[in-house]
C-alpha cells in the first residue's frame, strides 16, 4: 500500500500539485488520469522519487520517504519497478541483457538462476524468440512488453507505469491492460498507472483517482465513474462520442 | 543560469560520479566497452593525423626555419619537440573533445531525454557514476597512450615525408630527433593528457547528463560540448604551462 498526503509541487512558482492526498491499495490497479498537463506524471514522478516534493508525506506500506537515509531509499527503490511511456530500455542492451540488468546489478544470482528468472520474466510477458534483438529491432508494443518484464525482473512490492498504452493500437493496449492487471493480482503488488486512456479506465480501474489543474477532483473505481455527478471528471470521460454513445447505452440498460 | 550554478552542479555531479559502485563487476564490463569505444576506435583517427601533421610540420620547418646558419637537422629535432610539446597532447586533445566530446555528451543526452537515465534511477542505480565514470577512467587512461601513438606516428610522417621531398636525409632527420632531447617535455606532455582527458570525459558528461527537452537540446548539449571543453583545454594548457615550465 502506498498512502500519499498532502503533496505540493510548483515550478517556477507554478503550483503543478495542490494539497493532494489518497491511498493506492495493495492487489490493485491504481490508476491516476487526467488531461495532458494536469499533473499526472509529475504526481507518478514525485511518488517514486524522481522529482523532489516540497510539502506532504509519502509512506510505501507506513515507510515515510522522508524519513529515510540514502541506504534506506535505495534499498526502497529495488522494490519498485516501473514502466515509462517509451519503455526506456536500454538502447545498447538487447531485450535479453535489458530484463537481466536489476539482476546482475544488484543480486548475487548465479548465471542459471538469472537465466530462469529471465526465461520467466520474458515468458510471463509473452516475448518469446526476440533476446538477441535491440530495442529499436522491435514493436511498440513488445517494447512496452519488455519493459515490463525488466519491471518485475525483481519481484517487486510496487509497480508504476507511465502511459502504459500510448502510442499503441486499441488491440495492443488491451493486452498490455490486461497483463498489467494479472500480474498486479499474481504477484499481489501495489500498481499505480498514469493514464487517459479511458479503455484502461474501464477495464482495469480498480481505483481511479481524477486530477485536474494539479487537484485532486474526485476518486472512486471503474463503476463509480459512470455515475458520478462531477462536471469536470465527466467532461474528461464522456469527451469522445464514442463514450458518450457508451454512456448512453448504458443509462438505457440501466432503465430498462 | 550562471557560470557559478554550472561549476556547482558539475561538482555536486563529480561527487556522484566518485561513489562506490554497486557491483564492481558491471563497471569493469563497462569500463573494457568504454576503452573500445573512446580509446581504440579513435587510434585511427590519430595515427591519420599526426602522421600527416608529422610531415607538414617537417616541410614548414624546412621552408621557414633552415638557412645556411642552422644546421638542417633542426627539422628532425623541432618536428619532435613541436609533436611533443604542442601537438601531440593539445592540438590531438582538441580534436578528441570534437570526437570523444560529442559522443559522450549525445550518448548521455539521449539517454536522458528517453527516461533511461530515469529508468536507472528508479531501480536504484547510482547513473551519474555507472554511466559516466568508466567514461573518464577509458578517457583519461587512453589519452597518454593516443599521445605516445601520435608521437611516433608525426615523426614516422617526417621521416617519409622529409626525404621523399628532397628537404633533408634519413640520417640527418634521425640526428635531429636524438639531439637534444628533453625527458621532462614528454612528462610535462604526459600530465597535460592526463587533464585534457579528465576534461574530454566529465564537460561532456555534465552537459549530456543534465540535458532537458528532445532532440535538438541533446544537438546543442552536444556542440556546447565540444566547444566548453575545447576553451577549458586551452586554458589549462595555459596554466599548465607556465605552473610546469616556471
Amino acid at each position: 500500500m502506498i498512502e500519499i498526503r498532502n503533496i505540493c509541487k510548483s515550478f517556477e512558482g507554478r503550483e503543478v500539485l495542490k494539497d493532494i492526498s489518497t491511498i493506492f491499495e495493495k492487489g490493485k490497479t491504481n490508476l491516476i488520469i487526467g488531461q495532458s498537463g494536469s499533473g499526472k506524471t509529475v504526481l507518478l514522478k514525485s511518488i517514486v522519487g524522481l522529482i523532489e516534493i516540497e510539502c506532504g508525506e509519502i509512506l510505501f506500506d507506513e515507510r515515510d520517504t522522508r524519513l529515510m537515509n540514502f541506504k534506506e531509499q535505495k534499498l526502497l527503490r529495488q522494490e519498485i519497478g516501473m514502466v515509462f511511456q517509451n519503455g526506456a530500455l536500454f538502447d545498447s542492451l538487447t531485450v535479453e541483457q535489458n530484463v537481466r540488468f536489476p539482476m546482475d546489478m544488484f543480486t548475487s544470482m548465479t548465471m542459471k538462476e538469472k537465466t530462469l528468472r529471465l526465461n520467466f520474466c520474458l515468458d510471463r510477458v509473452n516475448i518469446k524468440n526476440s533476446n538477441q534483438l535491440y530495442p529499436a529491432e522491435i514493436s511498440g508494443g513488445m517494447r512496452k512488453r519488455v519493459a515490463i518484464a525488466r519491471a518485475i525482473a525483481l519481484n517487486p512490492k510496487y509497480l508504476f507505469c507511465d502511459e502504459p498504452n500510448s502510442g499503441l493500437d486499441p488491440v495492443t493496449s488491451i493486452l498490455i491492460d490486461a497483463l498489467i492487471k494479472e500480474i498486479t493480482a499474481e504477484f499481489d503488488i501495489t500498481t499505480v498507472i498514469n493514464t487517459h486512456d479511458m479503455n484502461s479506465v474501464m477495464e482495469i480501474g480498480d481505483k481511479i483517482l481524477f486530477i485536474s489543474e494539479g487537484l485532486k477532483c474526485w476518486e472512486g473505481n471503474n463503476t463509480q465513474i459512470f455515475n458520478t455527478r462531477n462536471k469536470k471528471l465527466n467532461a474528461f470521460v464522456f469527451a469522445s462520442p464514442f463514450s458518450k454513445k457508451f454512456k448512453e447505452i448504458r443509462q438505457m440498460e440501466d432503465d430498462e | 543560469m550562471g557560470v557559478i550554478y554550472h561549476i556547482g552542479q558539475y561538482f555536486l555531479l563529480m561527487v556522484r560520479v566518485f561513489k562506490k559502485p554497486e557491483k564492481n563487476s558491471m563497471y569493469i564490463h563497462q569500463l573494457v566497452l568504454e576503452v573500445e569505444k573512446l580509446g581504440i576506435n579513435s587510434v585511427g583517427i590519430v595515427a591519420i593525423i599526426s602522421v600527416f601533421m608529422g610531415g607538414i610540420i617537417t616541410l614548414q620547418l624546412t621552408y621557414n626555419m633552415v638557412s645556411p646558419l642552422m644546421p638542417n637537422y633542426i627539422i628532425g629535432l623541432g618536428n619532435r619537440d613541436t609533436l611533443i610539446l604542442e601537438f601531440s597532447s593539445t592540438v590531438l586533445s582538441l580534436m578528441l573533445a570534437g570526437k570523444v566530446g560529442s559522443n559522450i555528451a549525445s550518448e548521455l543526452g539521449s539517454m536522458r531525454v528517453t527516461e533511461q537515465i530515469d529508468s536507472m534511477e528508479i531501480m536504484g542505480v547510482n547513473s551519474a557514476s555507472y554511466l559516466i565514470l568508466p567514461k573518464i577512467i577509458a578517457v583519461v587512461f587512453m589519452s597518454p597512450l593516443l599521445f605516445i601513438i601520435s608521437v611516433t606516428c608525426g615523426i614516422f610522417g617526417g621521416l617519409i615525408t622529409g626525404p621523399l621531398s628532397g628537404v633533408v636525409t634519413v640520417a640527418t632527420y634521425i640526428t635531429g630527433i636524438t639531439t637534444m632531447f628533453v625527458p621532462f617535455y614528454v612528462y610535462f606532455s604526459i600530465i597535460k593528457t592526463f587533464v585534457f582527458g579528465f576534461l574530454i570525459a566529465t564537460v561532456p558528461a555534465y552537459l549530456g547528463y543534465f540535458v532537458q527537452g528532445g532532440a535538438l537540446e541533446v544537438g546543442r548539449a552536444s556542440t556546447k560540448a565540444v566547444v566548453n571543453t575545447s576553451i577549458l583545454i586551452l586554458f589549462f594548457d595555459l596554466v599548465l604551462t607556465q605552473l610546469l615550465f616556471k
